[in-house]
């Protein structure tokens, strides 16, 4: 088996006094699905965003295609990248987030051109091709001049979905990408993320949506109170737990 | 059917609707609500306003010829050129100034983020007519200003400090110093008034700080920096005049200068309150299309300014009729 794309071993994560994370492990093969299920306030998005460092670990050990996304290890010492450094690294992560964060003032195009061709270096002929055919691969090839306020919420975050991949990433990272949107939009946004995990894109999604989970997903992660409480296989984890709070929660959210 | 005022519950208004659909509905008519009270406010205040146009209109101590004798007049244009010169110049630098200010507010740097603060307090917190004062008196403290390379003994520049300081620069230095202080709280206004989660998706597309702040928070920002900032170019406008203080020929300046011999004081300030109002009706409207220009994206779409008059000044008339 190839090098695990993520590896993460005992990352811990407090905000002020509020220990978010106690001791996170978790590994995610070349590929392969992971989708983290758990209950507002388990730290399962906080856990994400320290994927990419966009919030900084405490302590652990958190890496991403081998290397550590906000430090740089001399023996046995750590040293915080500047945040240009860090930006080098976090451009091979593609993340979409819960509230699409799509630009307001460019329109849907500008948005997926505007990282490759700034940061990537990318012509500005090469960018377009490239986000042409991931509008038509989302189906909004006909809102490419749209802005993104007149498009709706599914349309936003497939074209969000569109714009993290214009940086072909080796990661995708998902942060509840349905939790914003009106019930009847979901099911156009699961499409587009399942056929990504069709074609071999190596995914952590932070969901609630069960049904995407035991469709698309190779593992399931539960996490609760800042702990990772089990995994497995989708049929066993949501059909069997093993674990008492995991039961519970299902109960709950099936 | 018929409901009693005050007893509009939801079922009985639907069951209306619902019956309104058939041959009841053809002829119905909306009359606006009437409100008498508008019309006795207006005719008051309109009767004010004549009272006060009638006691200047009918003085005859007013020299009412002096205003279009004196509206084209040499100083005038000239004070008029220097007024609109020195509002750019201080406001474009005092832009300038307020987004590196701004910048340095919210840096992570602990100096840069109290050097800035004691920018703002500072020139907020001081009259700008004493400041005016203040740089324009300089040579008395500083007879001389010079650009020296330390420890070497070498000039690089030197001159008189009163060379230097002309009223136009003083006046210069002191309102865009000022205006800086006040646009910093602007454009910090802006910048915070920007969704983190914009930041987050840039730097997530591997933008650096810099890039993200010039490409992405910056443009949206200015969207709210605008209107007050709009305001500020009006005000300076306007302030610009404190500087006939220190003998700068602004517009105020000229028209002192013309009632000085001819006593016509009155005249000559509606002279000059003229060219102000001309020149803030122009820079509003520029605002507008500014306002619109940086509208892009935005949910409601921006119509031509002589859309937005008739809109404001369209008589609230039942539908269809």
């Amino acid at each position: 088996m190839s090098e695990p794309v993520v590896v993460a071993r005992n990352v811990e994560k407090s905000f002020g006094p509020n220990r978010v994370l106690r001791g996170v492990s978790m590994t995610v093969a070349a590929g392969e699905v992971v989708c983290v299920i758990g209950p507002s306030g388990s730290g399962k998005s906080t856990f994400l965003r320290c994927i990419n460092h966009l919030e900084r670990i405490d302590a652990g050990y958190l890496s991403v295609g081998g290397e550590m996304v906000g430090y740089r290890r001399s023996g046995s010492r750590l040293y915080e990248l500047r945040p240009h450094e860090v930006a080098k690294r976090r451009a091979k992560i593609g993340m979409v987030f819960q509230r699409f964060n799509l630009f307001p003032h460019m329109t849907v195009m500008q948005n997926l051109v505007e990282a490759p061709v700034k940061v990537l270096k990318e012509s500005k002929r090469d960018a377009t091709a490239n986000a042409e055919a991931l509008l038509d691969r989302v189906g909004l090839a006909d809102k490419r001049d749209a802005y993104p306020a007149a498009i709706s919420g599914g349309q936003q975050q497939r074209v969000a979905i569109a714009r993290a991949l214009a940086m072909r990433p080796e990661l995708m990272l998902f942060d509840e990408p349905t939790s914003a949107l009106d019930p009847e939009l979901v099911r156009e946004v699961l499409a587009v993320m399942k056929s990504l995990a069709a074609d071999g894109m190596t995914m952590v999604v932070v969901t609630h949506e069960m049904g995407f989970a035991r469709e698309a997903a190779d593992r399931v992660c539960f996490m609760d109170e800042g702990c990772m409480i089990e995994e497995g296989a989708p049929d066993q984890l949501l059909g069997a737990p093993r674990h008492e709070r995991t039961r519970t929660f299902l109960s709950r959210v099936l | 059917m018929s409901t009693e005022p005050g007893q509009r519950d939801v079922s009985t208004s639907t069951a209306v609707v619902a019956e309104g659909t058939g041959a009841e509905a053809e002829g119905l008519v909306v009359v606006p609500a009437r409100y008498p009270g508008r019309w006795v406010a207006a005719l008051i205040a309109l009767g004010f306003l004549a009272i006060v146009i009638s006691a200047f209109a009918t003085n005859e101590k007013i020299d009412w010829g002096a205003i279009p004798k004196y509206m084209f007049s040499a100083p005038i244009l000239t004070g008029l050129w220097h007024t609109i010169m020195l509002t750019l110049l201080a406001q474009g630098i005092g832009i300038l100034l307020g987004i590196f200010a701004a910048v340095m507010r919210l840096s992570e740097n602990p100096v840069s983020r109290s050097i800035a603060w004691l920018y703002v307090w500072f020139f907020r917190g001081t009259p700008l007519l004493v400041q005016l004062i203040f740089w324009f008196n300089l040579g008395l403290v500083f007879s001389t200003i010079s650009l020296k390379i330390p420890l070497l003994d070498v000039t690089l520049f030197s001159t008189s400090t009163n060379s230097l300081i002309t009223p136009f620069a003083a006046a210069l230095l002191g309102l865009a110093l000022n205006e800086g202080a006040y646009m910093s709280e602007i454009v910090r206004g802006g910048l915070l008034g920007i969704d983190h989660g914009q930041t987050e998706a840039a730097y997530a597309l591997g933008m650096t700080p810099r890039l993200t702040l010039r490409r992405v928070v910056l443009p949206q920002a200015i969207r709210i920096i605008i209107p007050p900032t709009g305001n500020e170019l009006i005000n300076m406008l306007k302030t610009t005049s404190l500087a006939s203080v220190i003998a700068y020929d602004d517009l105020l300046h000229g028209a002192q200068a013309i009632y000085n011999q001819n006593l016509e004081t009155l005249e000559l300030l509606m002279v000059a309150s003229a060219w102000y109002l001309i020149v803030t009706s122009l820079l509003s409207i520029n605002q507008f299309y500014l306002e619109r220009h940086y509208a892009k994206g935005a949910a409601k779409q921006a119509q031509s300014l002589l859309e937005v008059w008739k809109r404001a000044f369209h008589w609230r008339r039942p539908v269809g009729v």
